[in-house]
């Protein structure tokens, strides 16, 4: 048998392919090496009852994958630190049917029409791959209205000054503001900010046949119980009703099989850890920035740039003890963002020229709390003092933070490749990320962090620090080089020239025209914003292009 | 009785839990809420069929909804692989060994515990502080489950009648009340 598609990754991009490709009439199986948590494996049209907010198994012991026992990382800042310095969890999206949707708290903000032409709009950086896309925002509009019907996004059109233009307002009003928010927002506008509502897919009100969301707070790192939230839920799960697409869950893609320039099929392990082969017209390849690469490599595919340009976001947290309780656990976790970082102004072209560099960007700012007594309670020491912190709790219930996606951007020597000696559980090399910030990132973050700063002090905070991830010696608080962003962006580059991209610009690998990239490894820059969204609509783009069929536009998922 | 630990290692246990998170003004410590059976259940945890790895979902019922997080998830063979490695460690079993030898919980804290001896539970408070202090290794490996036996779910075993969450007013799985819209945005 040989199936029209296979799918490899059942995330946000798998699933947006997987959509589009069994609307068009394709026969497509979806292997997924994680278990199946998310669809009702009797009825799989229907999401299942196992998440919860169970602190325990979901922050300490893998319930979403990956194991790191099982599938670990390694992680280096060069090659200076030997074969590498960590093996364990590094960048680890979750591994599971839903792959990053399911731990996501479901913040999917489009990216600005800036950040497709990055190099013709701000000219190029010292060490740096700054590049053009070879699309423009207005080709992938439709695709972002088609991904925020389709997921189910609540936010307010209009109410980022910065936002790109969208040809409809979103399909849902925004939720109800944390308490938190609404004070962190009061004081960045009265220090010039414009803080708006996070655009956000949970539901706000009942949607695609899901509940709104009751802010129960188990919302970042947590799969939600309720399905209010849309993403990957909606497209599996409509996916599944179309009859055509099998889920494979605890299988395990080892190699794409190739012969005279085109993908024949996959080699894969299944959960009785036999090998098998399967043959299949297409290949889509969606295991995120991380794994995508990686099979590639297992695959013998060869092209110099394959694992290059990783990008994470370069994280600048700010936070801040309030006199007053925050009650952070209630609520989608972030409810307000701001822009002004990423857009720029006289302050930040100042501090670029004192950096010496022609331009820097920040990121998306999310302004949220802290939710979890257990994190909470390993930070404070033992002792008489725990419980009185505990109870009095400056690191949770009175803690507000503000956490900047900042924009990385690209650089060749940033890249996944196979680790040397260290295997999973199949016997397979493991994923070796090299990643170091440089001078772009940490400029950024230095500047964009002190005047963060100064927006937690204008909301009232008794104490404040900076810190950032991965660590940064120069502000003093940043301890792990590991960076903790799960935005993993940039490995197989789109572009026109195949000797300076690994895809083209309908995401199919260079003289391999029937294997499609369906996840952020495409993203040629990383911007400072989630790639949640922007994966989807490129991911659905990728595989009508691979169908030849047009954007339908649909409802609810 | 515990289940995995030995009766003279859990009253080690105790003792420590006692320490690292005493009772304070009226409030439970680590000793009162049972944070020493949420060790010795996971220590113990393939005592229980199935294991006692992952809570059931969606609901505990302590807000509505069935009470479900004490019917645990069934483990895979790679997941029961994964978590008899990190509980009992590899034992030069091969599959287990696959990037090297680890040393498992169990081992741990059995070596651990030896080490402060049954003498420990007699110290007065102020040496039992200094032991552990000399023991920086030991006390994070079970400062960290102590936490979790703290403020984790009663499903786990400790935490016990959410006397930890109790303690600190914090509400614990509030599925599938939630909050109302209200309760998120004012004061």
């Amino acid at each position: 048998m040989t199936v029209d598609a296979v799918v490899v990754g059942s995330g946000p991009g798998g699933s947006a392919a997987a959509d589009v490709l069994t609307r068009a009439g394709w026969s497509v199986v979806i292997f997924e090496k994680g278990r199946n948590h998310l669809l009702d494996p009797a009825e799989p049209t229907r999401p299942a009852a196992d998440y919860s907010n169970d602190e325990i198994k979901f922050m300490f012991r893998h319930f979403l994958g990956p194991d790191p026992f099982l599938e670990p990382r390694t992680f280096r800042t060069g090659p200076e630190d030997g074969e590498h310095s960590h093996v364990g969890e590094v960048n680890s999206i979750p591994s599971t049917v839903g792959g990053g949707g399911t731990h996501a708290d479901g913040k999917v903000p489009r990216f600005r029409e800036d950040d497709f032409r990055l190099l013709s709009t701000f000219g190029p950086q010292p060490e740096a791959a700054v590049a053009d896309w070879p699309i423009t925002y207005d080709e992938l509009e439709p695709y972002y209205a088609e991904a925020e019907r389709a997921i189910g996004v609540a936010g307010v059109a209009g109410a980022n000054p910065f936002a790109a233009w969208r040809s409809g307002p979103y399909p849902m009003p925004p939720g109800a503001p944390m308490y938190g928010a609404t004070r962190s927002a009061a004081a960045a506008e009265k220090l010039g900010l414009h803080p708006y509502p996070a655009p956000t897919a949970a539901n706000s009100v009942p949607y695609g046949g899901r509940p709104a969301c009751n802010n129960c707070g188990f919302c970042s790192f947590f799969g939600c119980p309720i399905h209010a939230k849309g993403d990957p839920v909606a497209l599996l799960t409509r996916v599944m009703a179309t009859g055509r697409a099998e889920l494979l869950p605890e299988t395990f893609v080892s190699r794409i099989k190739t012969a005279g320039g085109r993908a024949t099929g996959v080699d894969f392990v299944g959960p009785d850890g036999v090998e098998r082969s399967m043959d299949a017209r297409h290949v889509v390849v969606a295991g995120g920035a991380v794994e995508t690469p990686r099979l590639l490599l297992l695959s013998g595919i060869e092209h110099p740039l394959i694992g290059r340009h990783l990008m994470v976001h370069f994280q600048t947290i700010v936070v801040g003890t309030m006199a007053e309780r925050l009650h952070s656990q209630r609520g989608r976790a972030v409810t307000h963002v701001h822009d002004d970082a990423i857009v720029g102004d006289e302050a930040s072209r100042r501090a670029a020229r004192e950096a010496g560099l022609p331009w820097l960007r920040g990121g998306m700012v999310e302004h949220g709390g802290a939710s979890l007594p257990i994190v909470e309670a390993k930070i404070y020491p033992w002792g008489e003092a725990h419980q009185s912190l505990m109870a009095d709790s400056p690191l949770r219930e009175r803690l507000w933070a503000f956490i900047m996606q900042g924009e990385d951007l690209a650089y060749p020597d940033n890249r996944v490749d196979l680790d040397p000696t260290v295997r999973d559980v199949r016997g397979f090399p493991v994923a070796r990320v090299t990643y170091r910030g440089r001078r772009h990132e940490l400029a950024a973050s230095a500047h964009h962090g002190e005047r963060l700063q100064a927006v937690m002090n204008e909301m009232g905070a008794t104490w404040t620090a900076v810190t950032t991830s991965p660590g940064a010696q120069h502000l003093g608080g940043g301890t792990s080089p590991l960076p903790e962003s799960r935005h993993v962006i940039g490995t197989t580059r789109m572009g026109s020239d195949p000797a300076t991209s690994v895809v083209d610009p309908w995401c199919r690998v260079h003289g391999l025209e029937n294997v499609v990239v369906a996840d952020s490894s495409v993203f040629v820059t990383s911007t400072g914003y989630g790639p949640t969204l922007t994966l989807v609509a490129l991911a659905a783009r990728a595989a009508a292009g691979l169908a030849g069929t047009t954007l339908a536009v649909t409802g609810p998922g | 009785m515990p289940v995995w630990l030995s009766d003279d290692e859990y009253r080690i246990l105790e003792s420590v839990c006692a320490r690292l998170v005493p009772a304070v003004d009226g409030r439970p410590g680590a000793l009162e809420v049972g944070a020493a059976d949420y060790v010795d259940r996971l220590l113990g945890a393939f005592e229980f069929d199935p294991p006692l790895v992952w809570a059931g979902g969606p609901t505990s019922g302590r807000m509505g909804g069935d009470p479900r997080f004490g019917s645990f998830h069934r483990l895979t063979a790679l997941d029961e692989l994964a978590w008899r490695t990190r509980i009992e460690g590899s034992q030069g079993i091969a599959e287990r060994e696959f990037n090297g030898p680890v040393v498992g919980l169990q081992q741990r804290y059995r070596e651990g515990l030896a080490e402060l001896g049954t003498g420990f539970c007699e110290l007065d408070p102020p040496d039992q502080d200094e032991r552990l202090g000399e023991l920086p290794a030991l006390v994070e490996l079970i400062y960290g489950h102590v936490c979790e036996g703290m403020y984790g779910a009663p499903e786990y075993g400790g935490n016990r009648h959410g006397a930890g969450w109790a303690s600190i007013g914090f509400a614990g799985d509030v599925q599938p009340r939630g909050w109302t819209d209200a309760e998120v945005s004012e004061p």
